[in-house]
C-alpha cells in the first residue's frame, strides 16, 4: 500500500484531497484529440510518401490500410485500458499495473525516446521549412540553427506554463492543418472544372511486386504514428472515463480521413517515382494544383503540422519521464510539479537539452528510425497487456470507460501486423533495429540489478481496483 | 545585412529569452517551496476519491 493516504481529508491542496499538488485536471475530448492528431498529422504532410518510394501507389494504399487496421487496435485497446488506468505515463503506468515493474521501465523509456525523437526530428523539419521558405525568397544560407533552437525553446516554455494553453495551441493549429487537407482534396477533386488529378494516366502495378508492399509497411505507419500519446494525458483530463476514448477514438477516424485523402491526392498529381522521394509531398500537390491560395494553405498547415507534433511530443514524453520518477523507477526528483502552473516541470526542462542534442547533431532519418523503433516495441506490448487486463481483471469485476469488441480478435490482429513491420523494418534498417534492442536490453539488466532496488513496491500500486483473479 | 539576417538574431533572441525564463523560474520555485510539497504529487489520486470500480 501506499505510504501516503490519498484519501485523507486533512490535505485540502489543488488536488483531490489527498494531496497537495497534482497535475491540473483542466482537458477535455477535444484536447486529447488535438494531442493525439496533432502529433501525427505531420507523417501526412511528409513521411507516408516514402512507403510509395518503397512499392508504388497501390503498395502505399495497401500499407495506409495494414497500417490503420493495426493503429485503430492500438486506440481501441487504449481506449479500454486507459479509460481505467486513468494516470499519467499512459502505457507504461498500465504496464506498471497489469504486466509488471521490468515491463513498466522498459514501456517507460519506448516512449521516451519515440516522442523526444520525434520531437527533435519535428525541430529539424521546422529549421528546413524556414530555410525553404527563405530560399523561395531568393536568399540562401540561411543558418537553420535557431529556428530549431527556437521550435524547442518555445515549445518548452509552452508546455512548462500550463497544460491548458499547451494543448489548446495544438488544438487550432492541427484543427487548421486538417482542414488545410480537406480543402485541397475538395478544391483539386470536386470544386476545380478541370481537374488536375491523373489517376488514370500515373497508376501502375505493383513495380516491386509484394515484397514491396510488405517493405512499404514501415513508413505506412507515419499515417498514424503516435495516435498513442492521448493516453499521456489522462491525469489531465476531467473526466478520463468518457474524454479519453472519445479523442482517442475521434482521432483515429480522423487520420482515417486524412490518410486516405493524402494518399488519393497525391498519387493523382505526382508519379510514383517523384512522390516517393519528395521532401513535403502534400505542399508539393499544392504547387501542381495551379492554386496560390493551396499553396499558401498547405505551406501553413506544414508548418503548423511540423509545430502540433513537436508540441505534442514534448507533452507527452515529460509526462512519461514524470510518472516513471514519480514511483522512484528514475530519482523522484523528476516527479515534482510545478506548485502555479501544475505541470511535470523539472520533466519538462531535463527533456529539453536531450531534444536540443539529437535535433542539432543527429541525422533525420537516424533519429525518425529510433522514434519509429521505439513506437512499434511499445505497440508489440499493447496485445500482451490487454489479454492480460481482461484475464486479471475481467469485464465484470472493474468498471471501465470504454470495452473494445471483439475481444481477443483486436489483440491478435496488433500483434501480426507488429510482427509483419518488425519484417519490414528490418529489411531497411536491420543494423538499427538491432543496436536499439541491445540498448534497451543492458538498460532493463540495469534497472533489474541496480535501480530496482530504488522503487517502493507497494506504493507504486494505487489504483483501488479488486484482487486479480487468480492471485 | 537583409530580412533573413535580422529574423535569425530574432529566432536566437527568442530562445535565449524563453530559455531563460525558464531557468529563472525554476530556480525560484525550487527555493519558495519545499521538495515534500513540489514531489507530494500521487497517481490515482482521483479514482480513490470517485471511482469505485464496483458494477
Amino acid at each position: 500500500m501506499s505510504d501516503t493516504d490519498i484519501t485523507s481529508t486533512e490535505m485540502d491542496g489543488m488536488g483531490p484531497k489527498g494531496t497537495k499538488l497534482g497535475l491540473a485536471r483542466v482537458l477535455g475530448p477535444a484536447h486529447i484529440w488535438g494531442l493525439g492528431v496533432g502529433i501525427v498529422l505531420v507523417g501526412e504532410y511528409m513521411g507516408w510518401n516514402f512507403a510509395v518510394g518503397k512499392g508504388g501507389a497501390y503498395a502505399a494504399l495497401l500499407a495506409c490500410w495494414f497500417a490503420g487496421i493495426l493503429y485503430s487496435c492500438v486506440a481501441m485497446i487504449d481506449s479500454e485500458v486507459t479509460s481505467t488506468v486513468a494516470a499519467a505515463g499512459g502505457q507504461y503506468t498500465q504496464a506498471k499495473h497489469i504486466v509488471g515493474p521490468l515491463m513498466a521501465f522498459n514501456v517507460g523509456l519506448y516512449l521516451v525516446f519515440a516522442y523526444t525523437m520525434l520531437a527533435a526530428a519535428n525541430a529539424i523539419t521546422f529549421g528546413f521549412l524556414i530555410d525553404t521558405v527563405a530560399g523561395m525568397t531568393g536568399h540562401d544560407g540561411l543558418d537553420q540553427r535557431p529556428f530549431i533552437i527556437l521550435a524547442i525553446m518555445f515549445l518548452a516554455w509552452l508546455n512548462y506554463r500550463g497544460v491548458l494553453a499547451t494543448l489548446t495551441f495544438s488544438l487550432v493549429i492541427t484543427a487548421f492543418a486538417f482542414c488545410a487537407i480537406i480543402a485541397l482534396f475538395l478544391t483539386t477533386a470536386v470544386f476545380m472544372a478541370d481537374s488536375p488529378l491523373r489517376h488514370a494516366e500515373l497508376m501502375t502495378d505493383l513495380p516491386y511486386g509484394w515484397l514491396g508492399v510488405i517493405a512499404a509497411m514501415h513508413f505506412g505507419l507515419w499515417f498514424y504514428l503516435g495516435i498513442e500519446g492521448t493516453c499521456q494525458a489522462a491525469e489531465e483530463v476531467r473526466s478520463p472515463a468518457r474524454s479519453l476514448p472519445f479523442g482517442t477514438l475521434a482521432g483515429i477516424m480522423t487520420l482515417l480521413i486524412a490518410a486516405s485523402l493524402t494518399w488519393y491526392v497525391c498519387v493523382g498529381l505526382m508519379p510514383w517515382e517523384y512522390l516517393g522521394q519528395s521532401g513535403v509531398p502534400l505542399f508539393d500537390a499544392a504547387r501542381l494544383s495551379g492554386s496560390t491560395t493551396l499553396m499558401v494553405l498547405l505551406g501553413v498547415g506544414t508548418m503548423f503540422a511540423t509545430l502540433a507534433s513537436a508540441n505534442g511530443c514534448i507533452n507527452d514524453a515529460s509526462r512519461a519521464w514524470f510518472a516513471m520518477g514519480r514511483d522512484h523507477y528514475l530519482p523522484d526528483w523528476f516527479g515534482a510539479v510545478h506548485p502555479k502552473f501544475r505541470t511535470p516541470y523539472r520533466s519538462i526542462i531535463f527533456l529539453v537539452p536531450i531534444a536540443l542534442v539529437f535535433a542539432l547533431g543527429a541525422p533525420l532519418d537516424q533519429v525518425i528510425t529510433f522514434s519509429i523503433l521505439s513506437g512499434l516495441l511499445g505497440y508489440t506490448f499493447m496485445p500482451l497487456n490487454v489479454i492480460l487486463f481482461r484475464r486479471k481483471w475481467p469485464l465484470d469485476s472493474i468498471k471501465r470507460g470504454y470495452e473494445h469488441p471483439f475481444h481477443p480478435i483486436p489483440a491478435i490482429i496488433l500483434l501480426c501486423l507488429c510482427g509483419v513491420t518488425f519484417f519490414a523494418v528490418f529489411l531497411g534498417y536491420g543494423s538499427q533495429l538491432v543496436a536499439m534492442l541491445s540498448f534497451y536490453i543492458i538498460v532493463s539488466l540495469w534497472f533489474h540489478f541496480w535501480r530496482y532496488r530504488f522503487v517502493r513496491r507497494g506504493a507504486q500500486f494505487t489504483m483501488p481496483w479488486p484482487r486479480p483473479r487468480g492471485y | 545585412m537583409d530580412m533573413w539576417n535580422i529574423v535569425e538574431y530574432a529566432a536566437w533572441g527568442l530562445s535565449i529569452v524563453f530559455g531563460l525564463y525558464i531557468v529563472i523560474n525554476w530556480t525560484k520555485t525550487d527555493r519558495t517551496y519545499s521538495e515534500e510539497e513540489l514531489m507530494s504529487s500521487r497517481e490515482g489520486a482521483l479514482e480513490a476519491m470517485t471511482e469505485e470500480h464496483k458494477l
